[in-house]
């Protein structure tokens, strides 16, 4: 009894038939998890890893047609009914889900949620004694004044605390499988770090097991004992972590694992691109189904799917080639090898004139009540005082949480108006001095890609509408509109055929092209690029990534590449900027600030990024930080991050009243700035 | 080269899936093939332009002109001579019937639409600017919404009475639009925020530009299903006027006056009312079944198919 896995799941298809068609979201995976064991379940969207865990939970919906068996201790879950379901459920195995905005019920404390989870699977517990572990679950997940906020509702907690709390309900009835699914993808960094390690010691304090379903590798990397890789429904790699990092054998996972920036690499080697995209659920050709994006397929592969195929005593890949694979005949070199940078002939020659100058830049944002008199209740700082240079052919990165100002920053510039406070000069000229016409045509010079390609493109209009959009704007004539929007696809990589197709045609990847094939139409200067990646699956970032630099080379353009993913940004950019609260807090060349960040909040930034190598993983040290960003209303005297800082802690009292009283400003150390008062003191150490 | 090589992967990988090609078809298409696929859509369809083409030529099938006067067979019954029988002065009620039907077609078809039209311009327009000039359209709006439109066209009536019945489109249409200007306006102001919206807006396009390029077309099929309901709103506003003796003046019919004439003697001779308020009640029906069908095929998860 003792041998057998705590979860064992055997050939579970999971089919959802719709009009016409059946989607097969998880077809023939088998895999188990053994009690106290470590499982992360990798895979892109739609590749079937959420499905197959809410079958897990039974949480599928009705129509879902599901084949084959899942034990639980033995016990078939799929045989059982509700009432039994419910009786492990929350108690037995529990779950985190992704979106701790909608997991939680609002109009109830959150100290309610969690007794009713205990009160439910213990009928001899007493409300006070249930309301006194509520208490103590709060406290175990790091919640600070645990026996106030029981009594709060999940309005009043920030999505961190949220997902605290659901750790907390997860963990209550001290579960044997705890199921976590995306459970920090909604969340910032350095948040996603304090989440993970809450995980890590809800595992050991209740022994349970633990399935994390993640399309991140790096959150695998440093956390899973074991790692299962999903593609289009099928397990295709299965094996322990460093098996699986240091040795992969399926292709998808090669390619995977290269397509990744990774922070310490990057910058230095270009990525490699995983082009096309995974194959819909509803029509699977036969054959390994990806063999249209293999680079070392064979004819064999189109008429057979791989089965798992044993390489090491865990390590199983479905590839028909990974005993060559595993033989090193081909070498992660040979099937994706490193695309070539763009030749110094076809680099564009950059003078390094200034394109973009901001100069102290605030923006307030009053906060109002009443409807007819209103009066102001506070001040919003969303911006205050931000100051930074970009020349020709250079790209600066703009990284920090959400909520630090980033967006309000980049909004202020394309508005191309003079700002409440401080100035803005494009390509030397002062934009609060141009008249309307002046700022039409200047509207040329800078142009913007946004975060979410599905939303920054028109669904009613073609892609040759959309991008000839802003050149309607500048009365171009419409045979040389459709001439340059052709150019323009090509550009971007895109067949300039396509240009009478609608956006919901394309695929995410496609779609940025497009975004940014608009942006490009009017030849500007600068393009601001608002987390152009971030809602790209993994795999098609890295071909958005080279385009972008690619791009960056020919035409010599400069970029304002605002993004919270250092590793990305690290690979793009040759200066950084690091925003907290409306400030920059450091800025300076990539590599001195990654190398040796001198802000506490940097450092913490960096040692937050998970990186997909489980050996860095493990042996780097990390510095968590407490809590969670103040309110932008919260009227902060001395330096804003000193509530969170984890040099403030350290120091010695009579230094730390200088933190508390006087705002650091941007000061020179080495090549860099930093505005941190110690600074000098600092001994932290990151990586 | 390098570069170049693997976006052509992506592009072919997209060209060469012929499977999911049918469903690649643009939005336009997929409703129309839901529609094509609902037997109410089809239902309505036919029986409105049946009876669209009945109230153009119907009176071919009548020596009967709606203002001639049969004394001789006045208050009689459906007969071979009077389909659908006479009424107090010997009118033919088929006749006026036909009639009648007309002008409420022709009032509901221009009035609904027209509502629609003006619902569409200003509540994008306000949605879109926001600001002081959001504040006072809604504050006009609402204005309008708690005055109580029916009485303002009683009001209003005496000064139709000498106009032609026209005027009774526009009033109608004026009093109608205020509800969906609410909903367009609520549906611009998210659309506002949407980042193509905020594309352009940083491409310089100006504000006109955008609403009629990306505003009003992702509503568009709001506007559609509120033409078609509107048409039904603006004959029902219409025969309840005319009902009540506020629309449409003697000597012209409209389905509202016929009713009126005719419902004393709903009991006693049924087929002075029945037959117009028969014609009102399928033509309703009728529309609304093809408003119900549309509603349903641009919003699947809407009515009878959520799953």
């Amino acid at each position: 009894m003792t041998s057998a896995p705590l979860l064992e799941v055997r050939n579970l298809s999971v089919d959802f038939p719709q009009s016409g068609s059946t989607v097969h979201a998880v077809r023939d995976i088998s895999y188990e998890v053994n009690r106290g064991e470590f499982l992360g379940i990798v895979g892109e969207s739609g590749s079937g890893k959420s499905v197959s865990s809410m079958a897990v939970m039974g949480l599928l919906p009705a129509s879902a047609q599901v084949s084959g068996d899942i034990l639980f201790r033995g016990e078939s879950l799929l045989a059982m009914n509700d009432r039994k379901l419910s009786q492990l459920r929350g108690n037995e195995i529990s779950m985190i889900f992704q979106d701790p905005l909608s997991a939680l019920t609002p109009v109830y404390t959150v100290g309610n949620q969690i007794t009713e989870g205990l009160l439910l699977h213990d009928s001899a517990l007493s409300k006070q004694a249930a309301a006194a572990r509520a208490v103590e679950l709060l406290r175990i997940v790091g919640i600070p004044a645990p026996e106030r906020r029981v009594k709060a509702f999940p309005h009043e907690f920030s999505g961190g605390m949220r997902q605290r709390v659901m750790i907390a309900i997860a963990i209550a009835n001290d579960p044997n499988l705890i199921i976590a699914d995306e459970p920090t993808t909604a969340l910032d960094v350095t948040i996603q770090a304090q989440i993970l390690e809450v995980l890590q010691k809800a595992k050991e304090i209740t022994g349970a097991a633990v399935v994390l379903i993640t399309h991140d590798l790096g959150v695998v990397a440093g956390n899973a004992d074991r790692i299962a890789v999903m593609y289009a429904g099928k397990l295709v790699e299965t094996g322990s972590v460093d098996d699986v990092f240091n040795r992969p054998h399926m292709p998808y996972t090669l390619g995977l694992l290269r397509s990744v920036p990774n922070l310490i690499t990057a910058g230095k080697t270009r990525l490699v691109p995983l082009e096309g995209r995974p194959p819909s659920l509803d029509a699977l050709p036969p054959g390994c189904p990806f063999e249209p994006r293999c680079p070392i397929s064979i004819a064999e592969c189109r008429t057979v799917e791989p089965p798992l195929l044993s390489i090491g005593s865990v390590h199983e890949a479905a590839c028909i080639r990974a005993p060559e694979i595993a033989a090193g005949k081909l070498s992660a070199a040979d099937v994706f090898p490193r695309p070539e940078p763009i030749p110094p002939s076809d680099q564009a020659k950059v003078e390094g004139r200034t394109v973009l100058e901001v100069t102290d830049v605030k923006r307030y944002f009053d906060l109002t009540r009443g409807a007819v008199f209103k009066r102001q209740i506070g001040t919003v700082k969303a911006v205050d005082g931000v100051s930074f240079t970009i020349h020709e052919g250079e790209v600066l990165g703009l990284v920090g949480e959400s909520g630090c100002g980033k967006s309000t920053t980049i909004l202020e510039i394309l508005e191309l108006t003079s700002p409440q406070h401080g100035s803005i000069e494009i390509d030397g000229v002062d934009v609060s001095t141009l008249s309307k016409d002046q700022r039409l045509a200047k509207r040329k010079d800078i142009q913007v890609v946004f975060q979410d390609p599905m939303a920054a493109l028109d669904p009613r209009l073609t892609i040759e509408d959309i991008v000839a959009e802003p050149l309607t704007v500048h009365n171009v004539a419409k045979p040389e509109q459709r001439r340059r929007v052709g150019e323009l696809l090509e550009t971007v990589g895109l067949d300039a055929s396509m240009g009478a197709r609608y956006p919901h045609e394309f695929s995410g990847g496609q779609r940025q092209r497009i975004g940014i094939a608009r942006a490009l139409a009017t030849e500007p200067k600068l393009l601001i690029l608002d987390e152009p990646v971030s809602a790209l699956d993994v795999s098609i970032q890295a071909g958005v990534i080279n385009l972008l630099e690619d791009l960056k080379e020919r035409l010599g353009l400069s970029y304002l590449f605002v993004a919270h993913d250092l590793a990305v940004v690290r690979q793009m950019a040759d200066k950084v900027a690091v925003m907290y609260l409306g400030r920059i807090v450091e800025a300076g060349p990539v590599d001195d600030v990654f190398a040796r960040p001198h802000h506490p909040y940097t450092q913490a930034l960096m040692s937050a990024v998970p990186i997909p190598d489980p050996a860095a993983e493990r042996s780097r040290k990390r510095i968590l930080l407490d809590g969670d960003l103040p309110s932008p209303t919260d009227e902060i005297s001395g330096c804003r991050f000193h509530s969170r800082c984890p040099l403030f802690k350290v120091l010695d009292p009579s230094l730390q009243q200088r933190c508390l009283t006087e705002d650091p400003q941007l000061r020179v150390i080495d090549t860099s700035s930093a505005a941190c008062h110690y600074v000098e003191r600092n001994t932290l150490q990151v990586m | 080269m390098a570069v170049i090589e693997p976006m052509e992967v992506d592009t072919t990988a997209t060209l060469v899936d012929p499977a999911k090609a049918p469903k690649r078809a643009s939005r336009g298409r997929l409703i129309w093939l839901r529609l094509k696929s609902t037997p109410r859509f089809w239902i309505g369809v036919t029986v409105v332009v049946l009876m669209m083409l009945w109230a153009i030529i119907g009176l071919w099938f009548t020596h009967w002109n709606p203002t001639d006067q049969d004394l001789i067979n006045s208050r009689t019954g459906p007969s071979s001579s009077h389909f659908f029988g006479t009424d107090d002065i010997g009118q033919d009620i088929y006749a006026e019937t036909v009639v009648g039907l007309r002008k409420s077609l022709a009032i509901g078809l221009i009035a609904g639409p027209l509502s629609t039209l003006i619902s569409a311009f200003v509540g994008s327009f306000a949605g879109y600017v926001g600001g002081k000039a959001d504040s006072v359209i809604s504050w006009f709006i609402n204005l309008l919404l708690v005055v109580p439109a029916f009485f303002l066209l009683v009001l209003i009536s005496p000064l139709l009475k000498d106009k032609a019945w026209i005027a009774l489109i526009f009033f109608i249409a004026a009093f109608t639009w205020m509800v969906m200007a609410q909903v367009i306006r609520a549906q611009t102001k998210s659309l506002r925020d949407r980042d193509f919206v905020k594309a352009a807006r940083f491409m310089g396009v100006d504000t006109f530009t955008i609403l009629r390029r990306h505003i009003i077309p992702n509503v568009a099929s709001l506007l559609i299903i509120d033409a078609t309901l509107g048409v039904v709103y603006a004959i029902i506003a219409e025969t309840s006027l005319s009902y009540f003796g506020f629309g449409i003046q003697p000597p012209q019919v409209s389905l509202g006056t016929l009713l009126a004439d005719g419902s004393s003697a709903a009991t006693t001779r049924p087929w002075a009312f029945v037959f117009p308020a028969g014609a009102l009640i399928l033509f309703l029906f009728a529309v609304s079944l093809i408003g119900d069908a549309l509603r349903d095929a641009v919003d699947p998860t809407s009515g009878a198919t959520r799953d």
